[in-house]
């Protein structure tokens, strides 16, 4: 590796900038979505945080109920004589208000921000896992009979068939039928949601699969499987992560839908959305309760539509210049 | 051409028999009956829930009952779960209530989103096209039925109208005009609000295809020859740009259903995603799997439409 850099150098062939950074640099250029990427950064982090605040060194206690103090609007300092001083909010002040229990919105909030990006990247994972899977055999086996229809026929068909289902009223059906639990809503979404990156993976893979790279790696005898996943996968992921920063966005906002309608996460964990649905009947009395986690899902999920968007302008600079 | 038609209408019913299976599938699979929704009731024996189990075939196994569940519906004898009403009858009740929203909203997306895209793509990079691009994303990231409620609130408290329901409970003696003027309310926010995802995701659509139409070689012809501006753009820029929307309209059709649940549950409207909702609530397989089937049809149909209307209207494309 060392001598082919040497090599290039000397000849004056060495890319002034690398693949990654030249992408970089472009990406870079839309302010947009470079805010919405350092801000993305920054989510990743409050998650973490409020992750461990809320878990582990309870500092935070969003499942603490003080039912004199509910309804409290936000910056209430505590000065409750009724509730013991032992339950009093972190600084004596309730930073985002209470909800109908008392309970202290800011750390809802907090320990929502996780699961609520936990739902969105594990359904946006399994989806891509998917994606890959179906896309790269149909793109790579194509031309392979089985029976008397390729391969690729047979999984672009199931595609097809996937793509006629009304898909969030598929979710609805699934979700309500299985028992309630977070992982069936992450898994169901996930499941519900892999057509794209299906074809989008297909799609290069019919381009790369006759490239010289692949001709010589068979050549080796490397096994299939390797070929596929380590070799190709790489050329051909740009759109799949443009997609898979867009999918983030649907996953949350899907789940807040579900909550909405009953059948989202369900209560004693806090999601954005189920703060939000629960929120919705004291929309009058107490409108904190809704707008908070309505505009930090709005923000959060337009962070992500922005980054997708600026990744998929760096990745395809012919859309950025209109040619 | 004749031939084309033929087998794309063959692919398609292959296609249809394979969703009814797996829908079939999924629906009958998943755990929960019909039979255990109301477990605690204490006059619901177990002789009852037999009986019931029986009356519905759930006791025979999985391919006996999608070839009752094909019969019925294709003799019109299938018979919801839930009230023992004709399900078609039923659907096709909430689909004439669904109807109007759907065409309202897809009325106003069209009429919206096409302007503003080829205003946006006219004018790239200017203040409009920026400040457009930033809106349409803010209304595809905002939950719709956060928005909605914020309307309607807005609604309520500026015009001090009712929005919720078809119409406003007690008007039904009115005059003809109030009546009316009561309906138009009554649609303007669901419709609205069904509309602003779409007006955003293809106003997106309609700057990109513009945008790529508006760089051809035959633009510039066009603009050589000394045509005037707006014959160069809407007539022979705009009409090529169309062509992929043809294609869309098919997709916009399940919409229908899927999109509709949250909106109507919002509105309280008693159109068909609403049946869909109840249905799961109440596991009524029969009207759960005929929506199901009946927006596959509907997408099918939608995408041999558009197929069709491609070749009419695109001479390039030769079968």
């Amino acid at each position: 590796m060392n001598e082919i850099k040497d090599t290039q150098s000397i000849e004056g062939l060495k890319p002034a900038v690398s693949l990654f950074e030249e992408r970089w640099n472009i990406f870079k250029l839309n302010r947009l979505a470079y805010f919405s990427f350092i801000f993305l950064i920054f989510l990743f982090a409050l998650a973490l945080i409020g992750k461990v605040l809320t878990r582990w060194i309870v500092v935070f206690d969003p499942q603490l109920v003080r039912l004199p103090e509910k309804f409290l609007p936000p910056l209430t300092p505590f000065t409750s004589e009724i509730v013991s001083a032992e339950y009093a909010p972190k600084f004596n002040i309730y930073l985002l208000g209470t909800d109908e229990l008392g309970r202290d919105i800011f750390a809802r909030m907090l320990e929502g921000t996780s699961i609520s990006l936990t739902v969105g990247f594990v359904a946006v994972s399994i989806s891509i896992f998917l994606g890959i899977f179906f896309g790269g055999i149909a793109g790579f086996y194509g031309r392979l009979k089985f029976g008397f229809i390729t391969i690729d026929t047979m999984i672009m068909r199931f595609v097809d068939i996937m793509l006629c289902f009304p898909t969030f009223f598929l979710i609805l059906t699934v979700v309500a039928l299985l028992p309630p639990s977070i992982y069936n809503i992450m898994i169901v979404i996930g499941l519900t949601s892999w057509m794209g990156t299906a074809r989008f993976v297909r799609a290069e893979f019919l381009a790369l699969r006759e490239l010289d790279y692949v001709a010589a790696a068979r050549s080796q005898a490397i096994p299939e499987w390797r070929i596929i996943f380590i070799h190709m996968v790489p050329n051909a992921i740009a759109p799949v992560l443009v997609s898979a920063t867009i999918g983030v966005a649907t996953a949350i906002l899907t789940e807040s839908s579900l909550s909405f309608l009953g059948f989202g996460v369900q209560p004693p964990d806090a999601t954005w959305g189920n703060i939000l649905a629960d929120g919705k009947q004291f929309i009058f009395d107490a409108p904190w309760i809704t707008f908070i986690p309505g505009f930090s899902i709005l923000v959060v999920v337009l962070a992500f539509n922005l980054c997708g968007e600026g990744l998929r302008e760096a990745f395809n600079p012919r859309l950025k210049e209109g040619i | 051409m004749i031939q084309f038609i033929f087998k794309s209408i063959g692919q398609r019913i292959v296609l249809l028999f394979f969703i009814s299976i797996i829908s079939h599938a999924i629906v009958h699979i998943a755990p929960g009956e019909p039979s255990l929704v109301d477990p605690s009731n204490p006059r619901m024996k177990a002789e009852d829930i037999q009986r019931i189990r029986t009356a519905f075939h759930l006791d025979e196994p999985l391919y006996a009952q999608y070839v009752y569940w094909m019969k019925d519906l294709f003799t019109g004898e299938l018979k919801s779960f839930k009230d023992n009403q004709p399900v078609l009858k039923k659907i096709w009740d909430r689909f004439l209530n669904s109807l109007p929203l759907f065409i309202v909203g897809t009325l106003i997306t069209w009429f919206l989103a096409f302007p503003v895209g080829i205003q946006a793509a006219l004018r790239r990079g200017s203040a409009f096209d920026k400040v457009g691009t930033f809106l349409s994303y803010a209304l595809i990231s905002i939950p719709g039925f956060f928005l909605s409620y914020i309307c309607i609130i807005f609604m309520v408290k500026t015009f001090n109208v009712p929005v919720i329901g078809m119409r406003t409970f007690g008007l039904e003696n009115a005059g003809l005009m109030l009546r009316s003027m009561d309906r138009v309310w009554h649609w303007t926010l669901p419709a609205f609000m069904s509309a602003v995802a779409g007006v955003a995701i293809l106003s997106r659509y309609v700057r990109s295809q513009m945008l790529e139409v508006i760089n051809q070689d035959y633009i510039r012809t066009a603009r050589a020859k000394g045509l005037s501006e707006d014959t160069v753009i809407y007539r022979h820029g705009l009409r090529n740009a169309l062509l992929p929307f043809i294609t869309m309209f098919g997709l916009t059709i399940p919409s229908l259903i899927g999109g509709s649940v949250i909106f109507e549950t919002i509105f309280a409207w008693p159109g068909m995603g609403r049946l869909g909702f109840e249905a799961i609530l109440a596991r009524d397989f029969p009207v759960i799997l005929t929506l199901n089937f009946i927006s596959a049809v509907l997408v099918l149909i939608g995408t041999f439409v558009s197929d069709i209307l491609y070749a009419v209207v695109d001479p390039r494309i030769k079968f």
